[in-house]
């Protein structure tokens, strides 16, 4: 790296007098970068920081607590609580039937047919998300859903109940759907790095299968698949156009209280709320990424 | 040894059959209950009619205008997004590899960012600047490209990031500087065909985010494909779902493509490091 700084012009002979220009045209190199921050900067940091600033200012500008206190109130607590129920569930429903499916394509031949269709396939779902698959289940479950007239009609049962669909169990179903194939495209990797040498010899000393799972199988994948439940964590957390679509009446969860509050905003200081509601987000999603950050490290000490 | 080897691929096998019998189910059921939905007739027959409609351009744009107008909206915003973030992205990033690496820390953390931040918290924050956006720029849906190049940042960042790290940005740059290149020479003719693949992945990714996305459209009230086809739903359920299939097939064939150009660098298999 430092060569390569180095490499155009003649080798350094008079610091004295080359030291200036070399760091003016670092300076000017730096022009390079202007206009890629300036456009972060207008459309990354500003919102960010409008959302912080703003979760401790008042409807007149003044700095206030008063949208922090909104967040204790019963309804927002209970919404914070519902969106972190869904998204622990969801995350730990998709990363044990994730891994379990990394797990049989691994064991399969590694270059076969298996293993590049069920990736593709994973990636592609992974992406399925948002107000199609929020329909997708409305074909299948909805009121007139193919599942619902299917039951209905052949075994007299009704599958819909009350509608739990548009409700938080509903949630928790469609977003599985989106979760699993992430925990594949994420845990594969770490699977991977499981070497056959480690269960041979294992087995060379006699152990049994359980005992290579108990002493080196998950204690090597554990910080990985933790790691992986944290990221399908944030994932759902930050998930908002499937909700969106699927719940039509009333807010449960933490993003659909933030629309409330934006679509609401005639109402004095429901603005600000709706900024606390956001920064209240971004601490639990950064708490989040930042033990997916430190786990991964881990990972790859055995696993990379 | 070799009974308990082979007993053990046995039992993985058939682990293997109900794990991923049961996984095809669940992913497919949804998706062929779209289809069933959407060619429901009456009194229980089948019928085209819906797709039909679908296809025929002057019906839908007379029937479904809401439809039409977000089709119209992501296409323009798809290109506009791709450009924007190659226009943004490729020389910052050869840059910062040339002449700043020691920031090159930075300039990654920054497009990693939107990854943190969830969309629905950007769109609150977004309002004010849109606010100077719409001013500047007049109230079009296809503003919305600069929030989706910021959505796209950190896929498009990864894809480029690989593609530049497979070849020597430094000695092609130099040997078209001696030749007599200037930058934009040297952008659009030496690392643009260089990064082919690379390109192509970011492009096939934003596309695809950019065709799915709803939040930001929808909470800045302008119109994109989902929105469109969030509004249809309120009044032709069959109609909406159908679209919905065929957007999501569409993102499926780019997504498959996309696999297909990332499949051709060669799979990097986990090998003893020396």
């Amino acid at each position: 790296m430092t060569e390569s700084l180095l490499s155009p012009g003649p080798p350094v002979t008079d610091g004295g007098t080359r030291a200036l220009p070399r760091r003016l045209r670092h300076w000017s190199s730096l022009l390079g970068l202007v206009p890629f921050l300036v456009y972060v900067g207008i459309f990354l940091a500003v919102p960010t920081i409008v959302v912080v600033l703003g979760a401790f200012g008042g409807p007149d500008g003044r700095p206030t607590l008063g949208n922090v206190d909104a967040l204790t109130t019963p309804t927002i607590i209970n919404a914070f609580v519902r969106s972190i129920t869904l998204s622990g569930v969801t995350a730990v429903l998709g990363a044990v039937a994730g891994a379990l499916i990394a797990y049989t394509v691994v064991t399969a031949r590694a270059d076969g047919m298996l293993r590049r269709s069920v990736s593709s396939a994973s990636g592609v779902l992974a992406q399925f998300g948002g107000v199609t698959l929020a329909f997708a289940f409305l074909a299948t479950l909805g009121f007139n859903g193919f599942l619902t007239v299917f039951f209905q009609d052949h075994f007299g049962i009704n599958i819909t109940g009350s509608g739990w669909l548009y409700a938080l169990p509903g949630l928790m179903l469609v977003y599985t759907y989106f979760q699993i194939p992430l925990m594949v495209i994420v845990f594969l990797p770490a699977l991977d790095g499981l070497r056959p040498q480690w269960r041979e010899a294992a087995e060379g000393l006699g152990g049994s299968t359980w005992q290579y799972w108990r002493h080196v199988g998950i204690p090597l994948l554990a910080p990985s698949f933790l790691g992986s439940t944290l990221l399908l964590f944030a994932n759902a957390f930050s998930a908002y156009a499937t909700a969106a679509a699927l719940v039509s009446q009333g807010s449960p969860i933490v993003p659909l209280k933030i629309r409330e509050a934006i679509t609401s905003e005639v109402i004095l200081g429901q603005a600000n709320v709706g900024k606390a509601l956001a920064l209240g987000m971004i601490v639990v999603v950064a708490v989040v990424m930042f033990g997916y950050a430190r786990l991964q490290r881990r990972t790859a000490r055995w696993l990379g | 040894m070799a009974g308990v080897t082979s007993r053990r691929r046995r039992r993985q096998r058939v682990l293997r059959w109900v794990v991923l019998g049961t996984a095809t189910v669940f992913f497919v059921l949804p998706m062929f209950a779209m289809l069933e939905f959407t060619t429901r007739g009456m009194n229980g027959t089948r019928t085209l009619q819906t797709w039909r409609t679908l296809f025929d351009v002057p019906l839908l744009r007379a029937n479904y205008p809401e439809l039409w107008v977000g089709l119209k909206a992501s296409a323009g915003l798809a290109v506009l997004t791709v450009v924007l973030m190659l226009v943004l992205l490729v020389p910052t990033m050869t840059w910062v590899r040339l002449r700043l690496p020691q920031l090159s820390r930075l300039v990654e953390f920054l497009c990693l960012l939107p990854l943190i931040l969830p969309a629905i918290v950007i769109v609150v924050g977004l309002a004010p600047v849109y606010a100077w956006v719409v001013y500047l720029l007049g109230d079009s849906s296809l503003t919305l490209t600069f929030a989706y190049t910021i959505l796209v940042l950190p896929y498009a960042y990864r894809a480029l990031d690989a593609g530049l790290s497979s070849i020597d940005v430094r000695t092609l740059s130099e040997a078209a500087r001696s030749l007599g290149a200037g930058w934009g020479t040297i952008m659009v003719r030496i690392v643009l065909p260089n990064l082919r693949n690379a390109v192509l992945s970011a492009a096939f990714l934003s596309v695809a985010l950019v065709l799915g996305e709803f939040t930001i459209a929808s909470l800045l009230n302008q119109s994109n494909l989902q929105v469109g086809i969030n509004l249809l739903s309120k009044r032709n359920a069959s109609m909406s779902i159908a679209v919905s299939f065929a957007a999501l097939a569409f993102a499926f064939i780019l997504l498959f493509l996309l696999s297909l150009v990332g499949g051709r660098r060669g799979t990097r298999t986990a090998e003893e490091p020396a």
